[in-house]
């Protein structure tokens, strides 16, 4: 079963006189359980395809199913439904709500669900911070937080609403090796326990941590393989928190 | 629930720009507390006024010489008084929605006690006359129905008179002299106080009718006729049975106009509330004025809230939100602004209007219904000045909004 299939995707920007292929015939599938990641030179058009895949953009031409569903057909509310039901998406660069604290941010996507009623959102959006490694700071704001605890934060708000997908585009651009060691090793728990996860980096030693690399040029894939010497992050029980006092280290 | 937590993120987005949501919601107190106010102050004003017009008398009808008309040319009111005790004896026998009658003549004199003087207004009355409005005697008597057949040269004094003319003192029993005649004190009416009009209703001497008419008057002229309705509900029947009895002593024809006037209490009432219902328009103005500009303030400072915050905007609708959550939301916190506004305009309305009524010693009405009214009107501004910021944030592009700085 794919989870993802796209067929010949196209989104063209016009700026100014000049028309950008931003992407110029994507076909890709995605199998359920996989785990993504998707390199390229800047510019090569992976936000783009980003913002496709999390219906946040529709493409100019082409066919894009969702879980089976051709998501060109459906309207703006079946579309945030699904960004609110089936996907969790991390931003290029954290997009938390200011002035709002970590537990209220995970809350955010709770209080827009329409589907079935969360009995208890809070508990929920605590296990989420839990999960990631934060609940000590779940009232801390975004800016008396690290980089990496924001981004954290933001997986939580992705994990909460147990998405079928979760998309993140460049999780780990400005952190620190020790740091994106820890968010890649939750990235594979949450991939084994059946998430499907499709990321974006620029860095190949990111990209093998994951199973599957597709490579973007010029909105073209140009290289599309599996891992064959995955690397495994460690886990993050044994890593300490940055700035926890209560850490080991 | 999720309105509920709706209510507590625009509440929190309120009180984290508290200044800016004060002075936005200036207008729409200002506007409300202003009209709140004027209106307890009016309607207690005219309550006050009823209040002493109903002094006047109970179910009072007065009936004045009206113009006449001479060979198709007509003078103005009053030109001729018409009046005659015939009428009155008319009335008081034929009408049966009257309960008292009585005529009222009018002498001027000067008044002399001892070596004290005062010139005051005296009215030939009859028996009934404190019936009909409402004197009470002080002190004495009031004439009896002999009084009146002998024309005795009997007074009853009003309390201003009383103190002109017998400061500190019990006049009953002592004589007076009303130009050359000498009249007995046997009675003094109860203080009764201004008028509606602002006349001292106690500056007058009563003697009986039939003095004033034959002892200082010209034997005919009745000046006014008073009477009083059995009940309320009576009067207009009254009035009409007086008119159809003055139309048939006075011989009027079927095309004639009628050579007098008669008026009730409730249509002086009614003189005297149109300048506050006049009031009441002129501030329903100001009201829908000030709510208008209090409207476009809200509606201000939400779009100055869309615009600063439409980074946030985008995140929520990435993260699922419908645009008619984000428009819900805004629109909510656009209604909390104004009907807060109109909260603490109400509150404010109430104490400008006690602390206006305590200094200027007049009553002050609140009505309940009004206030809720314009509570409902302010939350109506609400959505109606905040439906398109609350339009624009829901339009917004997710991908847009999250790149905007
Ligand atoms: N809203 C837009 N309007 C015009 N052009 C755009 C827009 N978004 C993207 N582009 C163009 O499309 C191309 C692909 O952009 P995209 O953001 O997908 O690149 P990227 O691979 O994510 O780069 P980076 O690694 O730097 O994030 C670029 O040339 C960019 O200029
Ligand atoms: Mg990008």
């Amino acid at each position: 079963m794919k989870i993802i299939q796209l067929k010949d995707i196209t989104k063209i920007f016009h700026l100014g006189g000049e028309t950008v292929r931003a992407l110029d015939g994507i076909t890709l599938d995605v199998p359920q359980k996989d785990f993504l990641a998707i390199i390229g030179t800047s510019g090569s058009g992976k936000s783009t395809l980003m913002n496709i895949l999390g219906c946040l953009d529709t493409p100019d031409q082409g066919e894009y199913l969702l879980e089976g569903v051709p998501v060109n057909q459906l309207n703006k509310n079946a579309l945030a439904d699904i960004r609110n039901q089936r996907i969790g998406f991390v931003f290029q660069g954290f997009n938390l709500l200011s002035r709002t604290t970590a537990l209220e941010n995970v809350l955010l996507p709770l209080m827009y669900r329409r589907d079935h009623r969360i009995a208890h959102p809070r508990e929920k959006a605590e296990k989420a911070l839990e999960m990631v490694g934060l609940k000590e700071r779940m009232h801390h704001e975004p800016n008396q937080l690290s980089g990496g605890q924001q981004q954290r934060v933001a997986i939580a708000r992705a994990l909460v609403t147990d998405p079928a997908i979760i998309l993140a585009d460049e999780p780990t651009g400005n952190l620190d090796s020790r740091t994106t060691e820890e968010i890649l090793a939750l990235f594979q728990q949450l991939n084994d326990d059946g998430i499907t996860i499709v990321l974006v980096t620029h860095e190949m030693n990111v990209a093998e941590h994951t199973k599957h690399v597709v490579e973007m040029r010029d909105g073209r894939i140009i290289n599309n393989y599996q891992v064959s010497l995955r690397r495994f992050a460690q886990q993050k029980q044994t890593v300490p928190i940055p700035g926890n006092p209560q850490s080991p280290l | 629930m999720k309105f509920r937590q709706f209510i507590i993120l625009a509440l929190r987005n309120i009180l984290r720009n508290r200044m800016r949501s004060l002075l936005t919601m200036l207008g729409i107190i200002i506007g409300l507390a202003s009209v709140i106010s004027l209106i307890a102050l009016g309607k207690g004003s005219q309550a006050d006024i009823e209040e002493k017009i109903s002094t006047l008398g109970t179910n009072l009808i007065m009936v004045k010489p009206g113009s006449t008309q001479t060979h198709g040319v007509r003078g103005g009111a009053g030109t001729r008084s018409c009046l005659t005790m015939e009428d009155v004896t008319a009335i008081s026998r034929l009408a049966r929605k009257v309960l008292h009658v009585s005529p009222l003549i009018r002498v001027s004199g000067q008044v002399i006690a001892g070596n004290a003087n005062w010139n005051t207004s005296i009215e030939g009355v009859d028996i009934t006359y404190p019936m009909i409005r409402n004197y009470e005697i002080a002190q004495g008597a009031f004439f009896t129905p002999r009084d009146m057949k002998v024309k005795a040269k009997v007074a009853v004094l009003g309390q201003t008179v009383v103190d002109e003319l017998f400061p500190g003192l019990n006049p009953v029993g002592t004589r007076i002299r009303i130009g050359a005649i000498p009249f007995d004190v046997i009675g003094v009416l109860a203080e009764k106080g201004q008028s509606a009009m602002g006349n001292d209703q106690d500056d007058l001497i009563f003697v009986p009718s039939t003095t004033a008419l034959y002892r200082m008057g010209d034997g005919e002229t009745v000046h006014d006729i008073m009477a009083s309705a059995v009940s309320k509900s009576a009067i207009d029947q009254a009035q009409d049975e007086i008119a159809a009895i003055l139309r048939s002593t006075h011989g009027l024809g079927a095309d004639d106009e009628d050579d007098f006037e008669i008026r009730n209490q409730t249509e002086i009432v009614s003189t005297a509330t149109q300048v506050t219902t006049t009031l009441t328009l002129l501030l329903s103005a100001v009201a829908g004025v000030s709510l208008l500009v209090g409207g476009i303030g809200v509606m201000n400072i939400m779009l100055v809230s869309v615009t600063e915050r439409t980074r946030e905007i985008g995140i929520l609708i990435a993260i699922g939100a419908r645009s008619s959550d984000i428009l819900v939301q805004f629109l909510i916190e656009a209604v909390i602004l104004s009907l807060s506004g109109g909260v603490i305009g109400i509150l404010a309305g109430v104490g400008i209007a006690l602390g206006l009524g305590a200094a200027m010693d007049t009553q002050v009405i609140f009505e309940p219904f009004t206030m809720l009214l314009s509570v409902g009107f302010t939350a109506i501004v609400g959505i109606f000045f905040g439906y398109y910021p609350a339009k624009k944030a829901s339009m917004l592009n997710a991908i847009d909004a999250m790149r905007y700085e």
